[in-house]
């Protein structure tokens, strides 16, 4: 048989959109493969994802009841003895934070080779996977002429599957016991609170790395002062300490929805674009005609911000 | 105590490149130190300013031209370094798997106590060499780190990793370990003149395959690259030409139609 087993993520109770994404994926390889599709969940309230987890096109629902959130010993020992019970031809993870922090283990204590963070997968005579390279400029085409292989799968690039179904749960049991682990995980934390919410801002005015230096920021400031917008930024600008972390965007940062999003030097690198895609209005001020932000923009300016922004600011003075 | 640095020479693709065959134009790429890296370079640099008898070594899989990178993580602080190449590792195109013997063989020789590695290189966006070294050199191991503190013995490193929507999980990882680095961890200094010039004496070892008891077939990757090219747009945006003052005018248009802007 040549069966796919897929991984969930979930977080302090919540299953996580890619576990929903990773499904998709997972269905549609199996039916390039002509096999099951298993998917796994680990740890926390196993029977409650489990029923969540039900889904159209999905044969088996692995639980392993151990722990209580993510720890990347008993994910990586339960993922690899879960692999070496069912034999699948294909592994998928999920190229999210914890992701990176189990998946290539599993891949190397398996001998697997590993394709990570795939935008796309498709099965003929042998793998084949889509990626992106140089900061999402181009995509790749990367063929394994291995078998099985581990894939870790990029978050927002399949559709969620929704539809419920029957679906058989098999507990599967599996020792761990976290104080033996060398990594423990003792809590979580909240960060980039702060006095404005970007979350909130109907119109924000998001500034890059193409900024250069902390005083060009003036330029920024001007511009929001005479907009009436809500200033936010891609990471290099908090990771410098220009602004503080409650006006990042993105995967890591925070997620914005507002009318218009204003993207100035900013690139458009995809843990940027996961926090703000939801923009109903997206336009981009970059010098670079092939910068990635401009795939998504709904307008789009290729030149210079330096004569830009003092230009667009005089309009509205 | 040893700590190993992981180091790529990550390559940028100009503003306007062409694609020749499975990769962008050699023409058309700049090199530089991955930013990830530059990260992990400046926290192994902090631990060795903090504690006493601590050597900091740089580890590169690359070709002669990184010597220019790795002698700005010398003129950083880093005491010497190790530069791995030769013909069969010039002509394998390198997997996660073959990295990690490569590295493998590295920490077999060195014995660090710690290794620091970047989240993931900005060319190909892997991010994942660091915990398969890792789970093969039986190792502890945190991925995308953004905080780190250690125990006065060194015995247990505290980090913070970065999750998604600005949580962070708190896990304390045993040492020997290696560490997956974030940007945003500290604030890599820029290297000194006199930094620069102390680099050019620092040692960089170099290392093909033989020197590591390895083989061919240590680089050896079943996974293949068979296409390059550029996305399809998935939007067609309407672009905003002429002057500077032109594209901001029919911009400003465009916001007071949608009302986020009066005036
Ligand atoms: C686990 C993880 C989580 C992450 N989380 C986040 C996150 O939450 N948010 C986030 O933003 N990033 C995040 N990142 C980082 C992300 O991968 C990118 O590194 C980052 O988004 C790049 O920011 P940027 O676009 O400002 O910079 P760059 O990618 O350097 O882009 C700068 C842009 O400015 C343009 N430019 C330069 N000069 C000018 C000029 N004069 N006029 C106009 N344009 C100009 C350039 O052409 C370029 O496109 C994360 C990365 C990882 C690995």
């Amino acid at each position: 048989m040549s069966d796919v087993l897929a991984v969930a993520d979930h977080r302090r109770g919540e299953l996580r959109d890619v576990s929903f994404e990773i499904v998709r994926a997972g269905r549609e390889l199996a039916a390039d493969l002509g096999g099951d599709l298993h998917v796994a969940v680990i740890a926390g309230d196993v029977d409650g994802f489990a029923d969540r987890l039900s889904l159209e096109g999905v044969d088996t629902v692995h639980t392993v009841d151990a722990g209580e959130e993510f720890n990347h010993d008993l994910y990586a020992g339960a993922t690899a003895a879960l692999f070496e019970e069912l034999a699948p031809t294909a592994l998928l993870m999920p190229n999210s934070v914890n992701g990176l922090d189990y998946a290539p283990a599993v891949a190397n204590r398996l001998d697997l080779p590993l394709v990570a963070d795939a935008v796309g997968l498709s099965y003929d005579d042998g793998l084949e996977a889509t990626r992106e390279m140089y900061g999402s400029k181009v995509a790749t085409t990367v063929e394994v002429s291995e078998e099985p292989v581990a894939v870790t799968v990029r978050g927002g690039e399949w559709p969620a599957v929704e539809d419920a179904a029957d679906v058989a749960v098999e507990p599967f049991d599996y020792e761990f016991d976290e104080a033996t682990s060398g990594a423990r995980v003792q809590g979580f934390e909240e960060v980039g609170a702060g006095d404005v919410d970007i979350a909130d801002a109907e119109f924000l005015v998001s500034v890059g790395r193409g900024i250069e230096e902390e005083e060009n920021l003036e330029l920024i400031e001007e511009l929001v002062e005479a907009t009436g917008a809500t200033l936010s930024s891609s990471r290099p600008i908090v990771d410098n300490g220009w602004l503080p972390k409650n006006r990042q965007v993105g995967q890591s940062g925070k997620q914005v929805t507002p009318d218009v999003y204003l993207a100035i030097g900013i690139s458009g690198a995809v843990q940027h674009v996961a926090g703000m895609k939801g923009a109903e209005t997206i336009i981009a001020i970059n010098t670079d005609p092939n910068a990635p932000i401009f795939d998504i923009a709904d307008y789009g300016i290729v030149g210079d911000l330096f004569d830009v922004v003092p230009a667009l600011t005089e309009q509205f003075e | 105590m040893k700590i190993l640095v992981t180091v790529k020479e990550v390559a940028e693709a100009a503003d306007d490149f062409e694609i020749d065959g499975t990769d962008i134009g050699e023409q058309y790429l700049e090199y530089d130190l991955n930013e990830w890296d530059d990260y992990a370079v400046e926290a192994a640099v902090q631990l060795s300013e903090a504690y006493d008898d601590v050597e900091t070594v740089s580890v590169t899989i690359g070709p002669e031209r990184s010597e220019e990178t790795i002698r700005m993580a010398l003129a950083k602080g880093v005491d010497r370094a190790i530069r791995v190449w030769d013909d069969d590792v010039a002509a394998a195109d390198l997997d996660v798997a073959a990295k990690t013997r490569l590295l493998s063989a590295v920490v077999a020789e060195e014995e660090p106590d710690l290794v620091l590695s970047g989240v993931q290189a900005a060319d190909d966006g892997f991010g994942a060499t660091g915990v398969s070294l890792a789970d093969e050199i039986g190792f502890d191991w945190a991925a995308v780190v953004n905080h780190l503190d250690t125990d006065d013995d060194l015995s247990t490193a505290h980090v913070h990793r970065e999750l998604e929507g600005g949580i962070e999980e708190l896990t304390d990882v045993d040492l020997p370990a290696v560490l997956t680095i974030q940007t945003g961890l500290n604030e890599p200094r820029y290297a000194s003149l006199r930094g620069i010039r102390q680099a050019q004496s620092k040692e960089i070892a170099e290392f093909g395959l033989g020197d590591l008891g390895l083989d061919a077939d240590a680089v050896a990757s079943p996974i293949e690259r068979t296409a390059m090219y550029e996305p399809e747009t998935e939007s067609d945006a309407t672009y905003f030409d002429g002057s500077a003052d032109e594209q901001a005018a029919q911009l400003a248009d465009v916001l007071r139609t949608k009302g986020v802007v009066s005036e």
